[in-house]
């Protein structure tokens, strides 16, 4: 019963996305961003090496500002629109709407990540890549993706206002990206004890990333970004279920 | 016999404001409950407690013998909603809109539910359409046929008729009459007819509260024009029997509208006793022509006011007990 209530929100919210240009517009968006830091940005012919690192660097970057604006309609369209009241008053519960409306948001933006395949195509034609690492790249970034909209998900349901939604998301996922970068670190190891900045630095999606997209399949970075994704999720359960308190 | 939908000394309070305070009533099978009283009384707050949506300060709410805040699934599924402005999405179309609603209650024969619902409300002409394009009326009946999708035992419809043309109300309410047989129905309502057309009970509430619960009948019986007599005479002949009228036992007071030719002298009795057989004897022994008599079974919008308007509600109320 649980799988029923899910997927049909799954459907419902994944058939949405091809309702309204925002797919389209998205998809678009991210391939031209992806070709132009890949190619241009990133040097991807100058640089004379079969890889896509030109391309993997980027992407935390271009998530960053494209996977909240997937994610900030997942709630704040349900409560603008009422339609939240139809949605809670199914009979299924708050957890299968969270994980189905997520997973919604997550199959598209893996979608949007297959169709830049042809960069992979194209570094084979022209050399002999490690494909292995490029595979972990590609796993890296489609978990990574999930765990920016996990948060983007569970700020979303906090307003009815997709632009709050939104801005809300990026900043928070900004610190995350950033956590590990002297930026966010100097200005707290000036005054924050060295297990502290060390922890802070621990929650960053960048070092994270980079570690898996380098070919190195740890466990503990897989864990740090599905515990991520379960984490915020499960904030969204309660963020959602709170709400029923009104506000 | 078991309600099928119970609400228990139910409250809710929003940052400073109690907006539902003690509301308690039950439906059994066949009733359908009209749910009156003026905009912010908490009509939809109480609907949205009954149908799990918002979680209520105290008091606890059950469908079909389901604790909505203990076994919200189980009753959830025995219960059709129709929100506050029939909200959807918008970018669906009725047909992909209660596909989706039928796949995620689970029902076995989702085109077969979806077809009977579509065919039920009448958007065959509009299933393929975004529901953003359609207009109130088959927007209202979408949600409709949302809400009715799965048979349910229960209906809480929130002002199922509002936006709708006269043809599309009355459509609306034959069909809730025809669905009442087996089911426990609400709904909610600022348009006093409705009552009439389709509720066999009426509950008004107030700032909160109930204030009264009874049959339509039973609630008119409280107007003060209950049981009132207009008599419409030739104009020459008003005062005289504006006279006669006054003069009646249990008349308590006498109101003239002149129109024309003619004037219609309206008779309130007092405390609702029937006067018609007195008045019209006395006036035909006077010889006073009576053009046309009508007596009246009181009006509820009258009751309506008195109970739900301040302070002046309180006292009436007491009167009329």
């Amino acid at each position: 019963m649980m799988f029923t209530g899910l997927s049909a929100v799954f459907r419902r919210e994944f058939m949405s996305y091809f309702a309204t240009p925002l797919a389209y517009v998205f998809i678009v968006i991210f391939l031209a961003f992806t070709g132009i830091f890949t190619f241009y940005v990133g040097g991807f012919f100058e640089r004379g090496q079969a890889d896509l690192a030109p391309f993997f660097s980027f992407l935390p970057w271009l998530y960053l500002i494209l996977t909240p604006a997937v994610a900030m309609r997942l709630w704040a369209e349900e409560r603008k629109s009422g339609s939240i009241e139809l949605l809670l008053t199914l009979p299924i519960s708050t957890t299968a709407a969270v994980v189905g409306k997520f997973l919604a948001a997550w199959a598209f933006t893996g979608i949007a990540l297959m169709l830049t395949a042809p960069l992979w195509i194209t570094v084979n034609m022209l050399g002999d890549p490690d494909n292995g690492v490029i595979a972990a790249g590609y796993v890296a970034g489609f978990i990574m993706a999930g765990a920016y909209l996990a948060i983007g998900a569970c700020l979303s349901a906090l307003t009815r206002n997709q632009v709050i939604a939104f801005v809300l998301t990026v900043m928070v996922a900004f610190l995350f990206t950033m956590s590990g970068l002297p930026v966010v670190l100097n200005f707290f190891s000036s005054w924050a004890p060295a297990l502290v900045v060390e922890e802070i630095a621990s929650f960053s999606f960048l070092t994270h990333f980079n570690a898996i997209s380098k070919g190195v399949i740890d466990l503990r970075d897989l864990v740090f970004f599905v515990g991520m994704m379960a984490v915020w999720l499960f904030a969204n359960v309660i963020v959602v279920d709170a709400k029923r308190d009104g506000a | 016999m078991q309600p099928l939908l119970e609400a228990r000394a139910l409250v809710k309070d929003f940052a400073h404001i109690r907006a539902v305070d003690g509301v308690s009533f039950s439906v059994e099978p066949g009733a359908v409950m009209g749910f009156l009283g003026p905009n912010g009384a908490g009509k939809s707050t109480t609907m949205k407690m009954l149908t799990g949506f918002l979680r209520p300060t105290a008091g606890e709410a059950f469908i079909a013998g389901h604790s909505v805040e203990g076994a919200p699934i189980a009753a959830k599924r025995r219960l059709g909603y129709l929100p506050e402005g029939a909200p959807a999405y918008g970018d669906m179309t009725p047909l992909t809109f209660l596909t989706f609603t039928a796949r995620a209650r689970g029902l076995a024969d989702v085109a077969g539910a979806v077809r009977r619902a579509v065919a039920a409300t009448h958007l065959g002409s509009v299933a393929e359409q975004p529901i953003d394009t359609l207009s109130k009326g088959f927007k209202r009946r979408v949600g409709l046929a949302q809400a009715i999708l799965h048979d349910p035992d229960v209906l809480v419809l929130d002002e199922p008729t509002d936006g709708l043309d006269p043809n599309q109300k009355h459509e609306v309410r034959s069909l809730i009459r025809d669905m009442a047989a087996a089911k426990a129905i609400i709904i909610s309502t600022h348009i006093l007819e409705e009552v009439d057309a389709v509720c066999t009970r009426a509950v008004i509430i107030d700032r909160g509260r109930i204030v009264a619960d009874g049959t339509p009948a039973s609630l008119r019986a409280r107007s003060r024009y209950h049981n009132a007599v207009a008599v419409t005479v030739a104009a020459n002949d008003a005062a005289a029997a504006r006279a006669v009228m006054a003069d009646v036992d249990d008349v308590a007071e006498v109101e003239v509208a002149q129109s024309g030719a003619a004037a219609v002298i309206t008779a309130l009795a007092k405390d609702g006793r029937p006067i018609i057989g007195a008045l019209t004897g006395r006036l035909e022994d006077k010889g006073i022509k009576m053009m046309e008599i009508a007596v009246d079974p009181g009006r509820l919008d009258d009751v309506f006011r008195t109970l739900t308007t301040s302070e002046a509600g309180s006292d009436a109320t007491q009167e009329a007990a």
